[in-house]
């Protein structure tokens, strides 16, 4: 997959503040990031933490309070919303219920003086490309929460917009439906090759949909990135806890290098590569996922013990305690099956999945 | 029906019995009263004889000359036409005045929504009758306006605008009394419509003239008909504006039935006049409620 690296959307040093004196609350702080045309770009983080306040900023709906937007090198902030070239899919869709599903779709076209033909053509291509255009006549009522999501998509697209925002498009549909439309917007976007900017709090949408990720808590961006970065290489605690399952482990250095050995408080001593601005006997925290920990039968006297035993189907999810350390494991069915609650079992942390993890 | 469906079916009846007898007493009770004057014969010293007669309604239409011929007389008709485009001007112009006034309300604030809005229901506090001669100061000669207008020298001292008794006089007095209903309405309906549905607008390329008239007129439009049916049906009917501030010179329905029971002791004709006034009105609710549901179903 190739992505042209022209800049789609330049945000720089945009802070939002809501409210003023004491009362004000800090949505966003001095965000810094671009997104490159014809990307899947996707802003994660917990809800409240200001993702759709960005979103907002560069659909027009909120004043910025400072800093600058810009979109193919254009400034963006002092145009209001209907002069940009951006359009929105709303959370809840907002579709118009007293037009019917041609007219929501053709809203944006009439608006902009197309002639009708055009408008005509235009609309029945987008409906078509979601695959609606049997429901043309309908009304936004009388279809169901995945065809009113079709609808929004394809009323957005409709005028082409330069960029697609989209505000947790997915978060109201049912589970099935939501794993069906991943894939079906993953496929729109590439088929269309508008750059979207997709809001979101599920780090499973964003692991498989997105080109790159942004991870957004208490108002700042904490790391950008792709999915494979994020996953595997977390800036901070806060986006190693927040995207999928994490184990952060206290341990002193006693060595640093390349080859540097740290200890750890659950008694192990592992060889991991520690650069050299720690000195030994610094305070560290390792980071690694619970499927890179590999276990052992017990040859005598081992320090873990199995605490908690989950089956998962295709995998089993272990507690561990380890010296008085609680260290999670996820691990193939076949490699566990010999293992039961209570069992002594050794542990590995593999050189290359282990890493050390900013606080 | 099963014998737990007739219980059922008759504690609902014991139930509505207070909404039949508020019903029955002060609605279908006096509307029967009103028929049956309005076919009885008159009695020249006020109320009627116990006699059928029909000429309330033909004299609605026909006058008796010296002759004892039947002749054609158009000038109820002209009072009742007049009093329908009155009512349709003041309806118009309260629309027009109230729907940027709840859109407005509706912009605002919490607090401040509840402050404007207890401002528009403040009128309702003092007695029309009070308020509508307050009017006659304000437009009348001499009057706040004329001395207003004398003052920074639009007019001379000596000349009159000759506001009071004129059909502007008389609309001015009808929108003042009725607009607030216009507006409670089309400020509830405002409320309910989804911000995020003008924010969607607004996104896919709508101008503020294209909010309105796109978005906002045509998701209001329940509050819109609702509050010009409660304008426009007092406005049919009503008597104290047009006595007060038109004279009395251009007759309207309400002061014609007024004069009818108060004054001319014609009491089959007023009630006949009454009738029309009342099968007028429904037959623009019944237009409207089929125009509602079709709107309920679309929407």
């Amino acid at each position: 997959m190739k992505i042209s690296k022209t800049n789609a959307i330049e945000v720089q040093n945009v802070t939002k503040v809501y409210g003023s004196g004491e009362s004000s609350v800090k949505a966003l702080d001095n965000a810094n990031l671009i997104i490159y045309d014809n990307e899947f770009f996707t802003l994660l983080g917990p809800s409240g933490c200001g993702k759709t306040t960005l979103l907002r900023l560069i659909a027009g709906f909120e004043d910025i309070t400072n800093g600058r937007i810009n979109l193919f090198n254009e400034e963006l902030i002092s145009l209001p919303p209907n002069k940009r070239p951006v359009n929105t899919v709303f959370q809840q869709y907002a579709l118009f219920p007293h037009l019917n599903v041609f007219e929501n779709v053709a809203f944006g076209l009439r608006r902009l003086d197309k002639d009708n033909d055009f408008v005509i053509k235009r609309s029945n291509e987008v409906l078509e490309l979601v695959q609606m255009q049997d429901y043309a006549f309908r009304r936004p009522n009388q279809l169901s929460g995945g065809q009113q999501q079709r609808i929004a998509l394809a009323r957005a697209l409709a005028p082409e917009p330069k960029v697609l925002l989209l505000d947790e498009p997915l978060s109201a549909l049912d589970l099935k439906l939501r794993q069906a439309m991943r894939v079906e917007l993953k496929t729109l976007q590439k088929e269309t090759g508008i750059t979207f900017v997709f809001v979101t709090h599920d780090q499973e949408e964003a692991l498989t949909m997105s080109d790159r990720i942004a991870v957004i808590n208490q108002g700042s961006i904490q790391q950008i990135g792709n999915p494979e970065e994020i996953y595997e290489k977390p800036s901070n605690q806060f986006v190693a806890n927040f995207i999928g399952e994490a184990n952060l482990i206290l341990g002193k250095c006693e060595k640093t290098g390349i080859n540097g050995i740290c200890k750890l408080q659950t008694g192990h001593k592992i060889s991991i590569n520690i650069p050299d601005k720690f000195n030994k006997g610094d305070n560290l925290t390792i980071f690694i996922r619970p499927e890179r920990i590999k276990i052992n039968k017990s040859k005598g006297s081992s320090l873990s013990q199995i605490q908690e035993f989950t089956y998962l189907g295709n995998a089993a999810h272990i507690e561990l305690l380890s010296n008085g350390v609680s260290v999670n494991a996820t691990l193939p069915i076949d490699k566990v099956k010999n293992f039961k609650k209570g069992d002594k079992i050794e542990i590995e942390f593999p050189k290359s999945f282990a890493q050390i993890i900013n606080t | 029906m099963n014998i737990q469906g007739e219980n059922k079916s008759r504690n609902n009846l014991i139930g509505l019995l207070p909404l039949w007898i508020v019903m029955g007493v002060f609605m279908i009770g006096p509307l029967i009263v009103m028929a049956f004057v309005s076919i009885m014969e008159s009695n020249s010293y006020g109320g009627i004889h116990l006699k059928f007669d029909l000429s309330g309604y033909r004299q609605i239409l026909f006058d008796t000359n010296l002759f004892d011929e039947m002749e054609f007389n158009p000038a109820y008709l002209i009072i009742i036409g007049r009093s329908f485009l009155l009512a349709v001007a003041a309806t118009i112009i309260s629309l027009i005045i109230g729907f940027p006034v709840a859109y407005y309300i509706s912009r605002q604030k919490d607090s401040v929504k509840n402050i404007l809005i207890f401002l528009v229901t403040i009128p309702f506090w003092t007695n029309l009758l009070i308020r509508t001669f307050a009017w006659i100061i304000i437009l009348g000669k001499d009057g706040v306006i004329e001395n207003s207008f004398g003052f920074i020298g639009i007019i001379d001292d000596d000349d009159s605008l000759n506001l009071m008794y004129t059909n502007t006089a008389i609309l001015i007095g009808l929108v003042y009394s009725y607009i607030p209903l216009m507006v409670l309405p089309i400020y509830s309906s405002m409320e309910k419509l989804d911000v995020r549905l003008i924010e969607a607008a607004s996104d896919l390329y709508s101008t503020r003239i294209n909010l309105i008239f796109k978005i906002i007129l045509p998701l209001t439009l329940p509050g819109i008909i609702g509050g010009s049916i409660l304008v426009f049906v007092p406005c049919l009917g009503a008597f104290i504006a047009p006595d007060l501030l038109g004279g009395g010179k251009k007759l309207l329905l309400g002061s014609l039935i007024q004069f009818q029971f108060a004054y001319a002791r014609n009491w089959p004709f007023g009630a006949a006049i009454a009738m029309v006034l009342l099968a007028l009105i429904v037959t623009i609710l019944y237009l409207n409620a089929r125009v509602n549901r079709r709107h309920e179903q679309n929407a």
